[in-house]
């Protein structure tokens, strides 16, 4: 895709999380958008993974650790083809499929998340599993900076460190909000880079609402030979719409009527800037 | 399958898993042991050394050993992740719930050195809790094997089965409990040890020994006994207890484990359920601290032993 296409992909992404956000009148809003970009460029421009090959033991793996955010993933899944968009629809409805979190009953999905901590430690089996087997798969995870807390990260962050593996990507999505206040009030877990570099991790930070930063850098993995690498994308919590931005209510705020529809004319307003 | 199991007496359970894992390994690279720092206490130090690629270690961590263990399961990895049973059912509950059971990642979830194994280490140590723990959780069969040939049939069931299994082994040696005649080990089906129509005991893991003991004193005041191994406590085998106890006078059952949640109430809860009511009593660890001691003093203490079950059944029947 060309960076306008990208941009594009992501506006018509944040229209749907919106949608099915307040269609399930539930979700986590401010997460979602701030992902946004990271999942847009992951999925069209990154992973090789897609509805055709999702059983082949060589594709990509993308695990969402911040399982929270799945109406990003589940737009973005969607998108790829791996069911039908209309599913969404039923979005936290009674015997739906498409719950509050990544669940594997949805296509697509790799592992049941949610619970904060769990993602980094499996898709370390994972990632040593393609050691195992000399395949050359990459597998991706998606972190929240809140979540950086969890002892079990830096259980699994050793772990990868520890067996060299450069086949495993942590993208932390650096949005500075959690539930109760900023991450640096809540539990300040900076300086970030510091602490996965000492854990023996290669580093890069990034803009993480940036397409084409994005593309650039994880195009470019591993960091380096030999380490597993963490790239810290640092987003805007509800990106993309003025009043969400930076705002804690909107971590799960579900937007009114009228603010649905200012936030879908600001969206709207922002394709003709692209 | 029965031929290739080894059946020599008095190894403990979990020498009869290394064992296990290490034929099934010969032919099976994809089975790969997780441990904690507990290769030793594992009794994996033959396996690692046989198969260094086919071990993993994540130092003391046992949140990631099970998070790494569903990773690798979900690649098609035959995991046997291994840790002392206090830390893995209690600190990585967590990791069992979610990315073992409900994510239906299929790790072999292995608590060793389980129930009261580590004595006097107190109970930091203990695992009284694990089947209580486990059973509330959907999609994981809860094993406790008795004997070496359970340890052994067990094992290799697990390897060769795509779902989440929990299996607990002590540290003692273990007699056999019966001359194996090509009797077919399942999940889900518990074995008649001894039979006989007054009581019927139902014990699994290290506890069904003393029971088959306590059948002899019990013979001598001639109270005819039955004795199951009840070795996987969820799927309960629900079949063979109901038609046990439908026609005997009483119901003991003797467990590793607190005397809440375990498989005394998990065999209680059926009964009454199903209108089979019948005098009952689930021995083993009360709701306390356990007193300090070897295991065997441990069990002495609480009356898990021979003497101690009989006295029970004496005073059922009375």
């Amino acid at each position: 895709m060309t960076t306008k296409e990208l941009k594009q992909k992501s506006v018509e992404y944040r229209k749907k999380i919106l949608k099915y956000i307040v269609k399930a009148k539930a979700g986590h809003t401010g997460g979602s958008l701030s992902c946004t970009d990271i999942l847009n460029v992951l999925y069209n421009e990154v992973m090789n993974v897609s509805p055709e090959n999702f059983t082949s033991p060589d594709r990509d793996r993308y695990i969402q650790s911040k399982g929270h955010t799945v109406e990003a993933l589940f737009v973005v899944l969607a998108d790829q083809g791996f069911f039908p968009e209309e599913d969404l629809e039923t979005l936290c409805q009674y015997k739906s499929h498409y719950i509050g979190h990544p669940t594997r009953k949805v296509k697509g999905v790799e592992q049941n998340t949610g619970a904060l901590g769990h993602g980094l430690p499996i898709a370390v089996g994972t990632a040593l599993a393609g050691k195992l087997d000399q395949k050359n798969y990459k597998v991706y995870t998606l972190m929240g900076d809140g979540e950086m807390p969890e002892g079990s990260n830096w259980e699994a962050a050793l772990t990868a460190a520890h067996y060299k593996l450069d086949n495993l990507c942590v993208i932390v999505d650096k949005n500075t909000l959690q539930i109760t206040a900023s991450t640096a009030d809540v539990c300040n877990t900076d300086p970030l880079d510091e602490k996965w570099k000492s854990f023996g991790w290669a580093v890069k930070e990034v803009n993480g609402n940036d397409v084409d930063a994005l593309k650039e850098v994880l195009q470019s993995l591993p960091f380096e030979e030999g380490k597993p690498s963490v790239l810290i994308a640092h987003t805007t919590k509800g990106k993309g719409v003025s009043y969400m931005e930076n705002v804690l209510k909107w971590h799960h705020g579900v937007p009114t009527k009228d603010e649905y529809e200012q936030a879908i004319k600001e969206l709207d307003e922002s394709l003709l800037t692209i | 399958m029965a031929e290739q199991i080894n059946t020599l007496p008095y190894k403990a359970n979990l020498e009869v898993y290394s064992e296990t894992l290490q034929r099934l390994a010969e032919t099976d690279r994809n089975i790969i042991a997780v441990t904690s720092d507990s290769r030793g206490s594992g009794k994996l130090v033959p396996f690692g050394k046989k198969y260094p690629d086919q071990i993993i270690e994540v130092g003391i961590a046992e949140q990631n050993l099970v998070g790494v263990a569903a990773g690798l399961a979900s690649c098609g990895k035959k995991v046997f992740a291994t840790s002392p049973a206090c830390f893995l059912t209690a600190r990585a509950l967590e990791q069992i719930k979610n990315d073992v059971a409900y994510s239906n990642n299929p790790v072999n979830v292995i608590g060793i050195s389980a129930g009261v194994s580590y004595g006097a280490l107190g109970s930091t140590h203990h695992s009284l809790h694990d089947f209580a723990a486990l059973r509330a959780i959907n999609n994981i069969t809860v094993v406790a094997p008795a004997d070496n040939w359970e340890t052994a049939q067990a094992i290799e069931l697990a390897a060769n089965i795509d779902e989440p299994v929990y299996l607990r082994f002590g540290k003692k040696p273990m007699p056999l409990l019966k001359e194996n005649n090509n009797e077919k080990f399942e999940f889900g089906k518990g074995r008649v040890i001894a039979e006989g129509n007054d009581v019927l005991i139902i014990g699994c893991g290290e506890t069904v020994y003393p029971a088959l003991e306590a059948v002899q004193i019990l013979k001598e005041k001639g109270i005819a006994a039955t004795v199951v191994s009840m070795h996987t406590i969820k799927p309960l085998d629900t079949a063979l207890l109901a038609r046990l106890a439908s026609t005997c006078k009483a119901i003991v059952t003797v467990e590793e484990h607190s005397i809440y949640g375990g498989l005394g109430e998990a065999c209680a809860s059926y009964l009454l359920q199903h209108g089979i009511c019948k005098p009952f009593k689930i021995v083993g660890i009360p709701d306390e601290y356990t007193v300090t001691g070897s295991q065997g003093e441990i069990f002495d203490h609480y009356g898990i032993n021979k003497e101690g079950i009989s006295k029970v059944v004496e005073a059922l029947l009375k």
